[in-house]
């Protein structure tokens, strides 16, 4: 870089840039932030919803599964895996139903969360509540 | 080295070359179950490997990270750390709350560990990268400010530069950003859109501001190109990563439930994310060129040439790949995500932690390079390590492109498992691939006690 260019320079740009930017960002995160409500529906937020994030978390399922594209790629998609296995008798069946040891062969496996009826209930209920957000039409299809 | 204190950077490097050793193990064993799915079942399932490889990842950066600017500061500011006991015992609080938490994770079901650590009352465990409970994370806080209290004190004292500045800068933004680890909303959407507060923020941001400021050091020593030229080039490349970089955010709020005006801002300036990486691969080659020095330390400037050319290649090019909104429809959470991930991280950041430590170590024992035969090994372990990372991002990408175009292009899409069958062969490749990878990094280490003959440090 020239002379002429100076070390002070270098840095004003950076203060300066890097100010506007972050202000750009804050603005568009309080835009964002009114627009949400009607995207992601949170009037259906209920307590089995909340619960249903929570046992979420507590077992780790971002570990293997992504949701909304998020997480792991060693298992499939559950943002939309509501509407995929047309509602939530098959997830709770699929969950309840993993051996504690292992299924038999060379396929992946997932764990038995020994989760309880409740539990699954509201797993589905924030499963359903997910597949209800407007993710701009992604996935491109139902396979996720 | 200059400064007494600067050897507490010591114990920091040595905990990082340790935790990477695990962090590559648990690595080849995700890698295996890709292809065995039973492999290590139920005793330590995918999930569990997964925390275990991505969070050690962290904590060992971080080390590396700290005990860089435990090693920088002092000498940069002409003046003794204003703390090392502080320092020491930084050090070991951090070890043993990190080593808890893997053997946390690793003992018991991840479900019970949250009850163990109160996750009821403050739920923020369960998240991608942020699984640590609580308590964890409370005292990676602590951690930081004993840090930011130590390096801050000791810059106030001493000469301010441009580099420790910027580098302070860095590690303050790390610490402040990672405070939205600690914000959970029950609403997803909300807990998505704040999550990236501290992980894009982090990977895309201020950790760009210690990966400059450390490179930037390493090659005003082995260079010994003037100070005003390098930070000169500091500044304009940090510039750039913080103008493209924080509205690059938008590139992760494409189909997360957020408006679709971040598909534009998204696009447009994720888009040019790649030019502080290409900056950064002119700035390293271009002061090597002009170098007024020959250094004896050959392999600490391979590394920091490395680094800019894989950061810009990981970060840089298999970022852009798919980060135009079009195409990142098709490639959001594939092995595409995935192959971009593992050598940006190599490439940007183990690698310019490995760089200060190639720089560094042989200081912190007395002499300013290893003897010609261990860095002739280091070097075949950086040859070795770099050129496996390649072809582990080649295979994933090459079944990432496998993966979308059965699951998400076709007229007659597979299910996700069904598409995987078909990639077996690519995932057996990154896993011998993984396997070089951790022949190399053996070397690196046997690097380190290969004695012969060296020069005392000036």
């Amino acid at each position: 870089m020239s002379q002429a260019f100076t070390k002070s320079m270098a840095r004003n740009i950076f203060f300066g840039g890097s100010t506007f930017f972050f202000l750009l960002l804050v603005a568009l995160t309080f835009d964002t932030m009114q627009v949400l409500p009607k995207r992601d529906h949170r009037e259906n937020i209920t307590p089995a919803v909340e619960r249903g994030k929570m046992v979420w978390e507590q077992n780790n399922c971002i570990g293997c599964h992504t949701l909304l594209g998020e997480g792991a790629y060693y298992a499939p998609e559950l943002g939309n895996v509501y509407a995929r296995r047309g509602g939530g008798e098959f997830i709770k069946a699929w969950i309840k139903s993993r051996p504690a040891e292992g299924t038999p062969g060379n396929r992946r496996q997932m764990p038995q969360f020994n989760l309880t009826d409740q539990e699954l209930d509201d797993m589905v209920a924030f499963l359903k509540w997910t597949g209800e957000i407007n993710t701009a039409k992604w996935p491109p299809n139902i396979e996720g | 080295m200059q400064y007494q204190s600067q050897a507490v950077a010591k114990p920091y490097f040595i905990a990082a070359i340790g935790l990477f050793v695990g962090q590559i193990l648990f690595g080849l064993i995700m890698g295996l179950q890709y292809v065995m799915g039973d492999f290590l079942f139920p005793e330590i399932p995918f999930n569990v490997a997964r925390m275990v490889h991505t969070n050690l990842l962290i904590v060992w950066l971080l080390f590396g990270f700290m005990g860089a600017a435990y090693y920088m500061i002092p000498e940069e500011s002409e003046s003794e750390l204003f703390s090392p006991k502080l320092a020491l015992l930084t050090f070991w609080v951090f070890l043993v709350a990190g080593a808890l938490t893997i053997v946390g994770y690793l003992m018991v079901p991840y479900a019970t560990l949250a009850k163990l650590t109160f996750n009821d009352l403050w739920p923020t465990m369960g998240r991608e990268f942020l699984e640590q409970p609580l308590v964890t994370k409370v005292g990676i806080v602590l951690v930081a400010l004993s840090m930011l209290f130590n390096l801050t004190m000791t810059v106030l004292k001493g000469r301010k530069t441009s580099i420790s500045i910027v580098l302070l800068m860095g590690l303050w933004g790390l610490a402040v950003f990672f405070l939205f680890s600690f914000y959970n909303p029950s609403n997803l959407v909300l807990d998505k859109y704040f999550w990236w507060w501290t992980v894009h923020l982090w990977v895309e941001g201020v950790w760009e501001l210690i990966l400059g400021s450390l490179l930037a050091f390493v090659l005003i020593k082995v260079t010994g190109v003037d100070r005003e030229i390098i930070e000169k080039w500091l500044y304009m490349i940090i510039a750039m990563v913080l103008i493209t970089g924080i509205i690059g955010m938008g590139h992760h709020y494409y189909w997360i439930g957020t408006p679709e005006y971040w598909q534009w801002f998204g696009s447009v300036f994720s888009a040019l994310e790649p030019i502080p990486f290409f900056m950064m691969t002119v700035f390293a080659f271009n002061m090597v060129n002009r170098r007024r020095r020959e250094h004896p330390n050959k392999a600490a400037t391979l590394w920091a040439l490395g680094t800019g050319v894989m950061a810009f290649l990981g970060a840089g090019v298999w970022g852009f790949l798919h980060t135009l909104a079009p195409v990142n429809f098709y490639t959001h959470g594939t092995q595409i995500t995935a192959a971009h991930g593992h050598m940006a991280f190599y490439g940007a950041y183990a690698m310019v932690v490995m760089t200060i430590i190639s720089y560094a170590m042989p200081m912190m024992r007395g002499r300013a390079a290893n003897s010609e035969k261990a860095q002739i090994l280091e070097m075949w372990s950086f040859w070795l390590m770099t050129i496996a990372m390649v072809f582990i991002t080649l295979f994933l990408t090459a079944a990432g492109i496998l993966q979308v175009w059965l699951q998400r292009v076709s007229t007659t899409p597979l299910g996700f498992m069904a598409a995987q069958d078909q990639t077996v062969l690519f995932y057996w490749l990154r896993e011998i691939s993984g396997v070089i990878f951790l022949i190399g990094l053996v070397l690196y280490i046997i690097s380190f006690f290969v004695k012969g003959e060296t020069k005392e440090a000036a």
